[in-house]
């Protein structure tokens, strides 16, 4: 154990996890409560049975295109997942999970984390522990301002606390 | 150094002399379009946080086109929160007008050299007009609205070059699949794809739009399209709404890779689930079952769409157990198409003509699919339940290979009508 700020298990999935599998159009303006209680379904219809807070998506190449719904990234959160890893990211997802406070790296190893490992991990420093195996890793950190707005919560209440 | 089309449009949008790929700026936002579903019901909330002043109003225009007409109670809530809230802010409002994308090149919104951000992804459509059109989320959109402004990073450009003169039944739509399915779905994420070349200096805004709008389906912030005199003639019958600046990309503009393509030897395309790059020449795929043909939306709802599903058409009968769905991208097309005879050959043949609405193509309503069905469409995605059940499957083709599969009731070739 390292004691970096996340620590959680991974749900693990593939490559183009895409905004219609994360968030279904279905459900986008209903109660937050029922959009995020179907979060994910299209890819593993069990996830918000099996997701607890504080746990970690690990996905491959191209995770969240389609959509530019920032229900995607906020479903995830919602749920209680606390960081997502991927090998690469659609645009518009990258930036809004930003702005709504989900924490996300960029790291290219994910082919030796499976689904239900243990990882604990430092996005400010690039560090990840990977409890279940021993191994650690480094992966490009989130810049300090950028973690700055995820730690605030967001872009709004980022911005609100810039004005006070 | 030359600069790309995409450089020279955020260098006027910045009011900097000039900007690069991979610099970081600030730019003035000409228009804000947000759209019902992810438009006002999730915006006001960030944008009361904000202060709920629109700082530009006469900059912003709200369409509502993906629930209506609606149909259950909550689409008819969200709309209705659209409705109010461009009344108390006094914003324009368009409403069951047909898809935004559509709505905004009509009414004079697509201006050239201009960056125009909207919470829909496919907002890249604009880029047809020589516009930097691109795809936001919601808290951003709420920022646009405080500010008047949004930070983007200068994208690297892909260059596509398409020339020589389209065969017979094969379209834009068959271009860009085929574009897509070599670049790859990420092939071309956070750049600009740019589209040069006679076969698209040749074509009409419709199918330029066609192209433009299935960008982000390779991953891109923008497609863009220079403007020229076809464009000039298209905004000279439509109206504009703010000022245009016309450019083009230097000779000696740095792209970060190029393609070159012979339209002559294309051949009509299918791209299969669940990914648009799983792209296919027709033949690979032709005699495939398929229970219901979709023409409308964004991508393939246009006059020059309908058009070419009723040459295939004419004279013709759907197969039985096949159904064949029409929704004309705008309440302009659904005038036009009654006027030209075209939606009497259509119906004649078997269509069932719809409102204008982004409704099937997003597995909203008036045209979603039960489990084990097939759908051919000319819409833009094929993803894993997008048109309804997770059980079903969307292959994506031109309104051509869509007619003529609806006819034959399997994925059929458009060439052989």
């Amino acid at each position: 154990m390292k004691g970096y700020p996340i620590h959680g298990k991974v749900h693990k999935f593939g490559d183009n996890i895409n905004t219609d599998l994360i968030s279904p159009a279905y459900y986008i303006g209903k109660a937050d409560e029922i959009m995020i209680a179907h979060a994910m379904e299209g890819a593993d219809p069990d996830f918000s049975k099996k997701v607890q807070p504080g746990d970690i998506i690990v996905a491959g190449h191209n995770f969240g295109p389609g959509s530019s719904r920032e229900t995607a990234p906020f479903v995830i959160k919602g749920s209680g997942i606390a960081c997502v890893i991927a090998q690469s990211y659609a645009r518009i997802f990258y930036r809004n999970a930003i702005n709504i406070g989900l924490p996300i790296l960029v790291f290219e190893q994910v082919d030796e984390i499976r689904d239900g490992d243990e990882l604990e991990i430092d996005p400010i420093l690039g560090a990840i522990f990977n409890i279940t195996t021993g191994r650690e890793y480094t992966c490009v950190p989130l810049p300090p301002n950028i973690m700055e707005l995820v730690k605030d919560g967001g872009l709004i209440p980022h911005l609100k606390k810039q004005r006070q | 150094m030359g600069k790309t089309l995409a450089e020279k449009i955020l260098a006027q949008t910045c009011g900097r002399p000039e900007v690069s790929a991979g610099e970081i700026v600030t730019s003035f936002v000409d228009c804000l379009m947000m759209d019902d579903a992810l438009g006002p019901w999730f915006v006001d909330k960030p944008f009361q946080e904000l202060g709920g002043v629109v700082k530009n109003p006469a900059n912003v225009v709200v369409i509502s086109d993906h629930l209506c007409p609606s149909g259950n109670v909550d689409q008819a809530e969200n709309v209705a929160c659209a409705r109010r809230w461009c009344e108390k802010y006094g914003i324009a409002y368009y409403e069951g007008m047909g898809p935004c994308h559509q709505v905004l090149g009509e009414h004079g919104y697509d201006m050239p050299g201009t960056l125009l951000v909207g919470t829909d992804s496919h907002t890249c459509t604009a880029g047809a007009f020589g516009c930097f059109g691109t795809g936001i989320g919601s808290t951003e959109a709420a920022g646009v609205l405080c500010t008047g402004t949004i930070w983007l990073r200068v994208p690297e450009s892909i260059r596509v070059a398409w020339n020589g003169r389209l065969p017979r039944r094969v379209m834009a739509k068959d271009l860009i699949l085929k574009t897509i399915g070599d670049l790859g779905h990420d092939g071309a994420t956070y750049m600009a794809m740019e589209f040069v070349g006679d076969t698209i200096r040749t074509m009409p805004m419709d199918e330029r739009m066609c192209i433009s709008n299935m960008a982000v389906e390779a991953g891109a912030k923008a497609g863009l399209i220079a403007a020229d005199e076809v464009t000039e003639a298209y905004l000279r019958a439509t109206g504009r709404k703010y000022p245009y600046h016309v450019f083009k990309s230097d000779e000696d503009a740095v792209y970060y890779k190029s393609l070159s393509y012979n339209a002559e030897e294309l051949v009509p395309q299918v791209a299969c689930p669940h990914v648009v790059d799983n792209v296919h020449p027709i033949d690979e795929v032709a005699g495939l079952r398929i229970h219901q043909a979709y023409i409308g939306s964004c991508t393939g709802g246009r006059m020059s769409d309908l058009e070419a599903a009723a040459e295939v058409l004419k004279g013709r009968h759907i197969a039985k157990g096949t159904r064949l769905l029409v929704s004309p991208g705008s309440d302009q097309v659904y005038r036009k198409a009654m006027e030209t005879g075209i939606l009497s050959i259509l119906m004649d043949a078997g269509a069932s003509i719809l409102a204008p609405t982004c409704g099937a193509c997003v597995g909203l309503h008036s045209g979603v699919i039960a489990a084990g069905e097939r759908c051919v469409s000319t819409t833009n995605r094929n993803f894993k339940g997008r048109m309804g059940s997770y059980d079903s499957e969307v292959y994506l083709a031109s309104p051509a290979t869509v007619a003529a599969s609806a006819i034959a009731g399997v994925l059929a070739d458009p060439r052989q009508y």
